[in-house]
């Protein structure tokens, strides 16, 4: 079994934000980089997926910069066989992102394409199902719950207030979200491999896109809120305010 | 005339709340614009609730039917919105599962980029300029859509019906032929499947302040209290296994922007904030006047939430019964 997973260097949840001097990206001092979470559940899968087959390869893929490679060994550490840089500059939109990875992807016959559900710095949550779309292949996001068997997917991700259940056959594209797995961690013996198993490193030559960033704010500060009191007998004055200043009773 | 699109969406045939705020967010543009807007809806069968979204704005409503198309099926619906679009000057879909599954597939398909989860939107010339949450609304993005159709998907609860009402007259459109990759088998509804907390206007979420999993009782009678309340919870009980991952709020859980949110002995990490910070009012309970929780919040009553909320349903109560 041959499997892509695709994983993004984004920013630690934790991080301060701050707005750059560009007035349109953060400011990236000081800033702790990490593999998006979402994508680390993508990678067990990807392992998973292979020890189970007991064959076959896992390849991670990143678009961005020179220091992606950094993410890329992470993946190596946690047990990938192989990493692609797909090394370009700029913020591209997630179109753009797809279109680069379907095209790189395209004539490598991969069964599986594992993405996150979303990447949390952009929170675009699109470049695994327009992956999917340009590669003509089928696609289910957020998935939450798997079973791979013979080539048959079947697949459940949360809607609100259900579970939806998709099947589809291999080979196909799948978006993962929290629940499907629990993530490995990197261990000692990972980490050593990882600086020798091999990474690609791909200039590749960006599309145009279509969604131009104009800016990047923080968000208005919420106005300083108020401690109504203590305990049980505050409860009528939070009841006034509700109704009378907010009126959301 | 320059036509905007509002993908509706049904469940069970019959047509979810956040398709009037679809329409409403489409008729705002196309009145500044000068447009008209087109409600789309798939299903098998007909759609209860079509009828309503004349009064929200809908020039037109397009419905496709297909005898698959009960359920959402990505490949048939993908290929019936882009075939229904052609010519169009913007998509416009609500960040539900379905349609942030749904919007990404249509962009890919007509070549253009998509503003996912929007919170605001305004016309700029020729193109629209959406607003947006990134780093777990940590930061407002602002962008320009310059591809035609402009794609994008609005968040739940941010956009407030506004009645408009326009003629609304039905027509069907053909559903091209596709090929279905994926097949959409069934929806397991949970027991008792209670309002999403992405959806609902108002929050009630606890956390692990409440000690144990029975003592949650105590926020289902607030939000029952409430009435149109959802449980939310923080991924600290979800966990410990008191609720189900599909109530939890945060960056690993739902994003969340109700009209009121209230967090009882929730502590206001970073990770829960990013999920609910565009809540409109918020309230925090919590006994530890120093969490993180107040900073962020409305309103708060520091106290022991044994002794507040059974206070607060009782009051809520009375103010709902006085109407
Ligand atoms: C990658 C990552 C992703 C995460 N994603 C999420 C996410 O999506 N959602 C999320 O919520 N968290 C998330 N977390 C976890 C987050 O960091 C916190 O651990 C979690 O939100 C804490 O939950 P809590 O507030 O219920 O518990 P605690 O932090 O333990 O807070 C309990 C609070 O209850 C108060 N309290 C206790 N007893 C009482 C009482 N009797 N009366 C009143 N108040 C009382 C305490 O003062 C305290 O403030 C994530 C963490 C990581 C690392
Ligand atoms: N630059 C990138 N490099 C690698 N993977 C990416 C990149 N951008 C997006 N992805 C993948 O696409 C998923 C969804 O990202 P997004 O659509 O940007 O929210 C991520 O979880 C990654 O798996």
């Amino acid at each position: 079994m041959k499997i892509a997973v695709c994983l993004k260097r984004v920013p630690d949840t934790t991080a301060k934000i701050v707005v750059g001097g560009d007035g349109k990206s953060i400011d990236e001092a000081g800033v702790k980089f990490v593999p998006n979470p979402y994508d680390e559940y993508a990678i067990e899968e990807a392992l998973a997926l292979k020890e189970k087959a007991g064959e076959g390869e896992t390849v991670v893929y990143s678009l961005g910069g020179e220091s992606s490679q950094e993410t890329i060994r992470t993946a190596l550490a946690m047990g990938i066989d192989r990493g692609v840089l797909l090394q370009s500059e700029g913020s591209p939109d997630g179109l753009v992102v797809a279109k680069a990875f379907a095209e790189a992807m395209a004539d490598e016959g991969f069964d599986v394409i594992l993405f996150g559900k979303l990447a949390v710095d952009d929170y675009n949550h699109q470049v695994g199902p327009m992956t999917a779309e340009l590669l003509g292949l089928p696609c289910v996001t957020t998935v939450a719950h798997l079973s791979v068997e013979d080539g048959a997917v079947t697949a459940e991700r949360e809607i609100e207030g259900g579970v939806e259940v998709s099947t589809c056959r291999l080979p196909a594209v799948l978006t993962c979200d929290k629940g499907l797995n629990e993530p490995r961690l990197p261990k000692l013996k990972g980490i050593m491999a990882a600086k020798k198993k091999p990474l690609d490193v791909k200039p590749v030559e960006l599309a145009a896109g279509s969604i131009e960033v104009l800016g990047l704010e923080l968000p208005p500060a919420r106005s300083e809120g108020k401690i109504v009191g203590e305990g049980a007998d505050a409860v009528p004055e939070l009841i006034n305010l509700l109704r009378n200043e907010a009126k959301v009773l | 005339m320059a036509n905007i699109i509002a993908v509706l969406e049904q469940r069970d045939g019959a047509l979810r709340k956040v398709s009037y705020e679809t329409v409403t967010a489409a008729r705002l543009l196309a009145d500044t614009m000068g447009a008209t807007v087109d409600a789309l809806v798939l299903g098998a069968g007909p759609v209860s609730g079509v009828d309503q979204v004349a009064i929200y704005g809908a020039d037109r409503v397009l419905t496709a039917d297909h005898q698959s198309f009960g359920l959402y099926q990505p490949d048939g619906y993908a290929a019936t919105v882009a075939s229904a679009a052609e010519g169009c000057s913007a998509i416009i879909f609500g960040a539900t599962a379905t349609g942030k599954d749904l919007a990404p597939r249509v962009a890919a398909k007509l070549g253009v980029g998509y503003a996912a989860e929007i919170t605001g939107c305004t016309v700029d010339g020729d193109h629209l300029v959406a607003t947006r949450p990134v780093y777990g609304g940590k930061a407002l993005q602002k962008i320009r859509l310059t591809g035609s159709p402009a794609v994008l998907s609005v968040r739940p609860n941010t956009v407030p019906l506004a009645e408009s009402p326009k003629e609304g007259a039905v027509e069907s459109v053909a559903v091209p032929d596709f090929e279905t990759r994926v097949t959409v088998t069934e929806v397991k509804a949970p027991a008792g499947a209670a309002l999403d907390v992405a959806e609902a206007t108002i929050v009630v979420a606890g956390g692990r302040g409440l000690k144990e999993s029975e003592n949650f009782k105590l926020i289902e009678e607030l939000a029952a209290a409430f009435g149109d309340a959802a449980v939310g919870s923080s991924r600290a009980v979800v966990d410990a296994g008191w609720q189900d991952h599909s109530t939890q709020v945060g960056q690993t859980g739902k994003t969340v922007s109700p009209n009121l949110y209230v967090a009882v002995g929730i502590s206001g990490a970073i990770q829960h904030l990013a999920g609910m910070r565009t809540a409109k009012t918020i309230v925090a309970i919590n006994k530890d006047a120093d969490a993180p929780i107040f900073k962020v919040a409305d309103y708060g009553i520091v106290g022991d939430l044994f002794e507040v909320l059974p206070r607060l349903t009782e009051e809520v109560r009375k103010a709902k019964a006085e109407g």
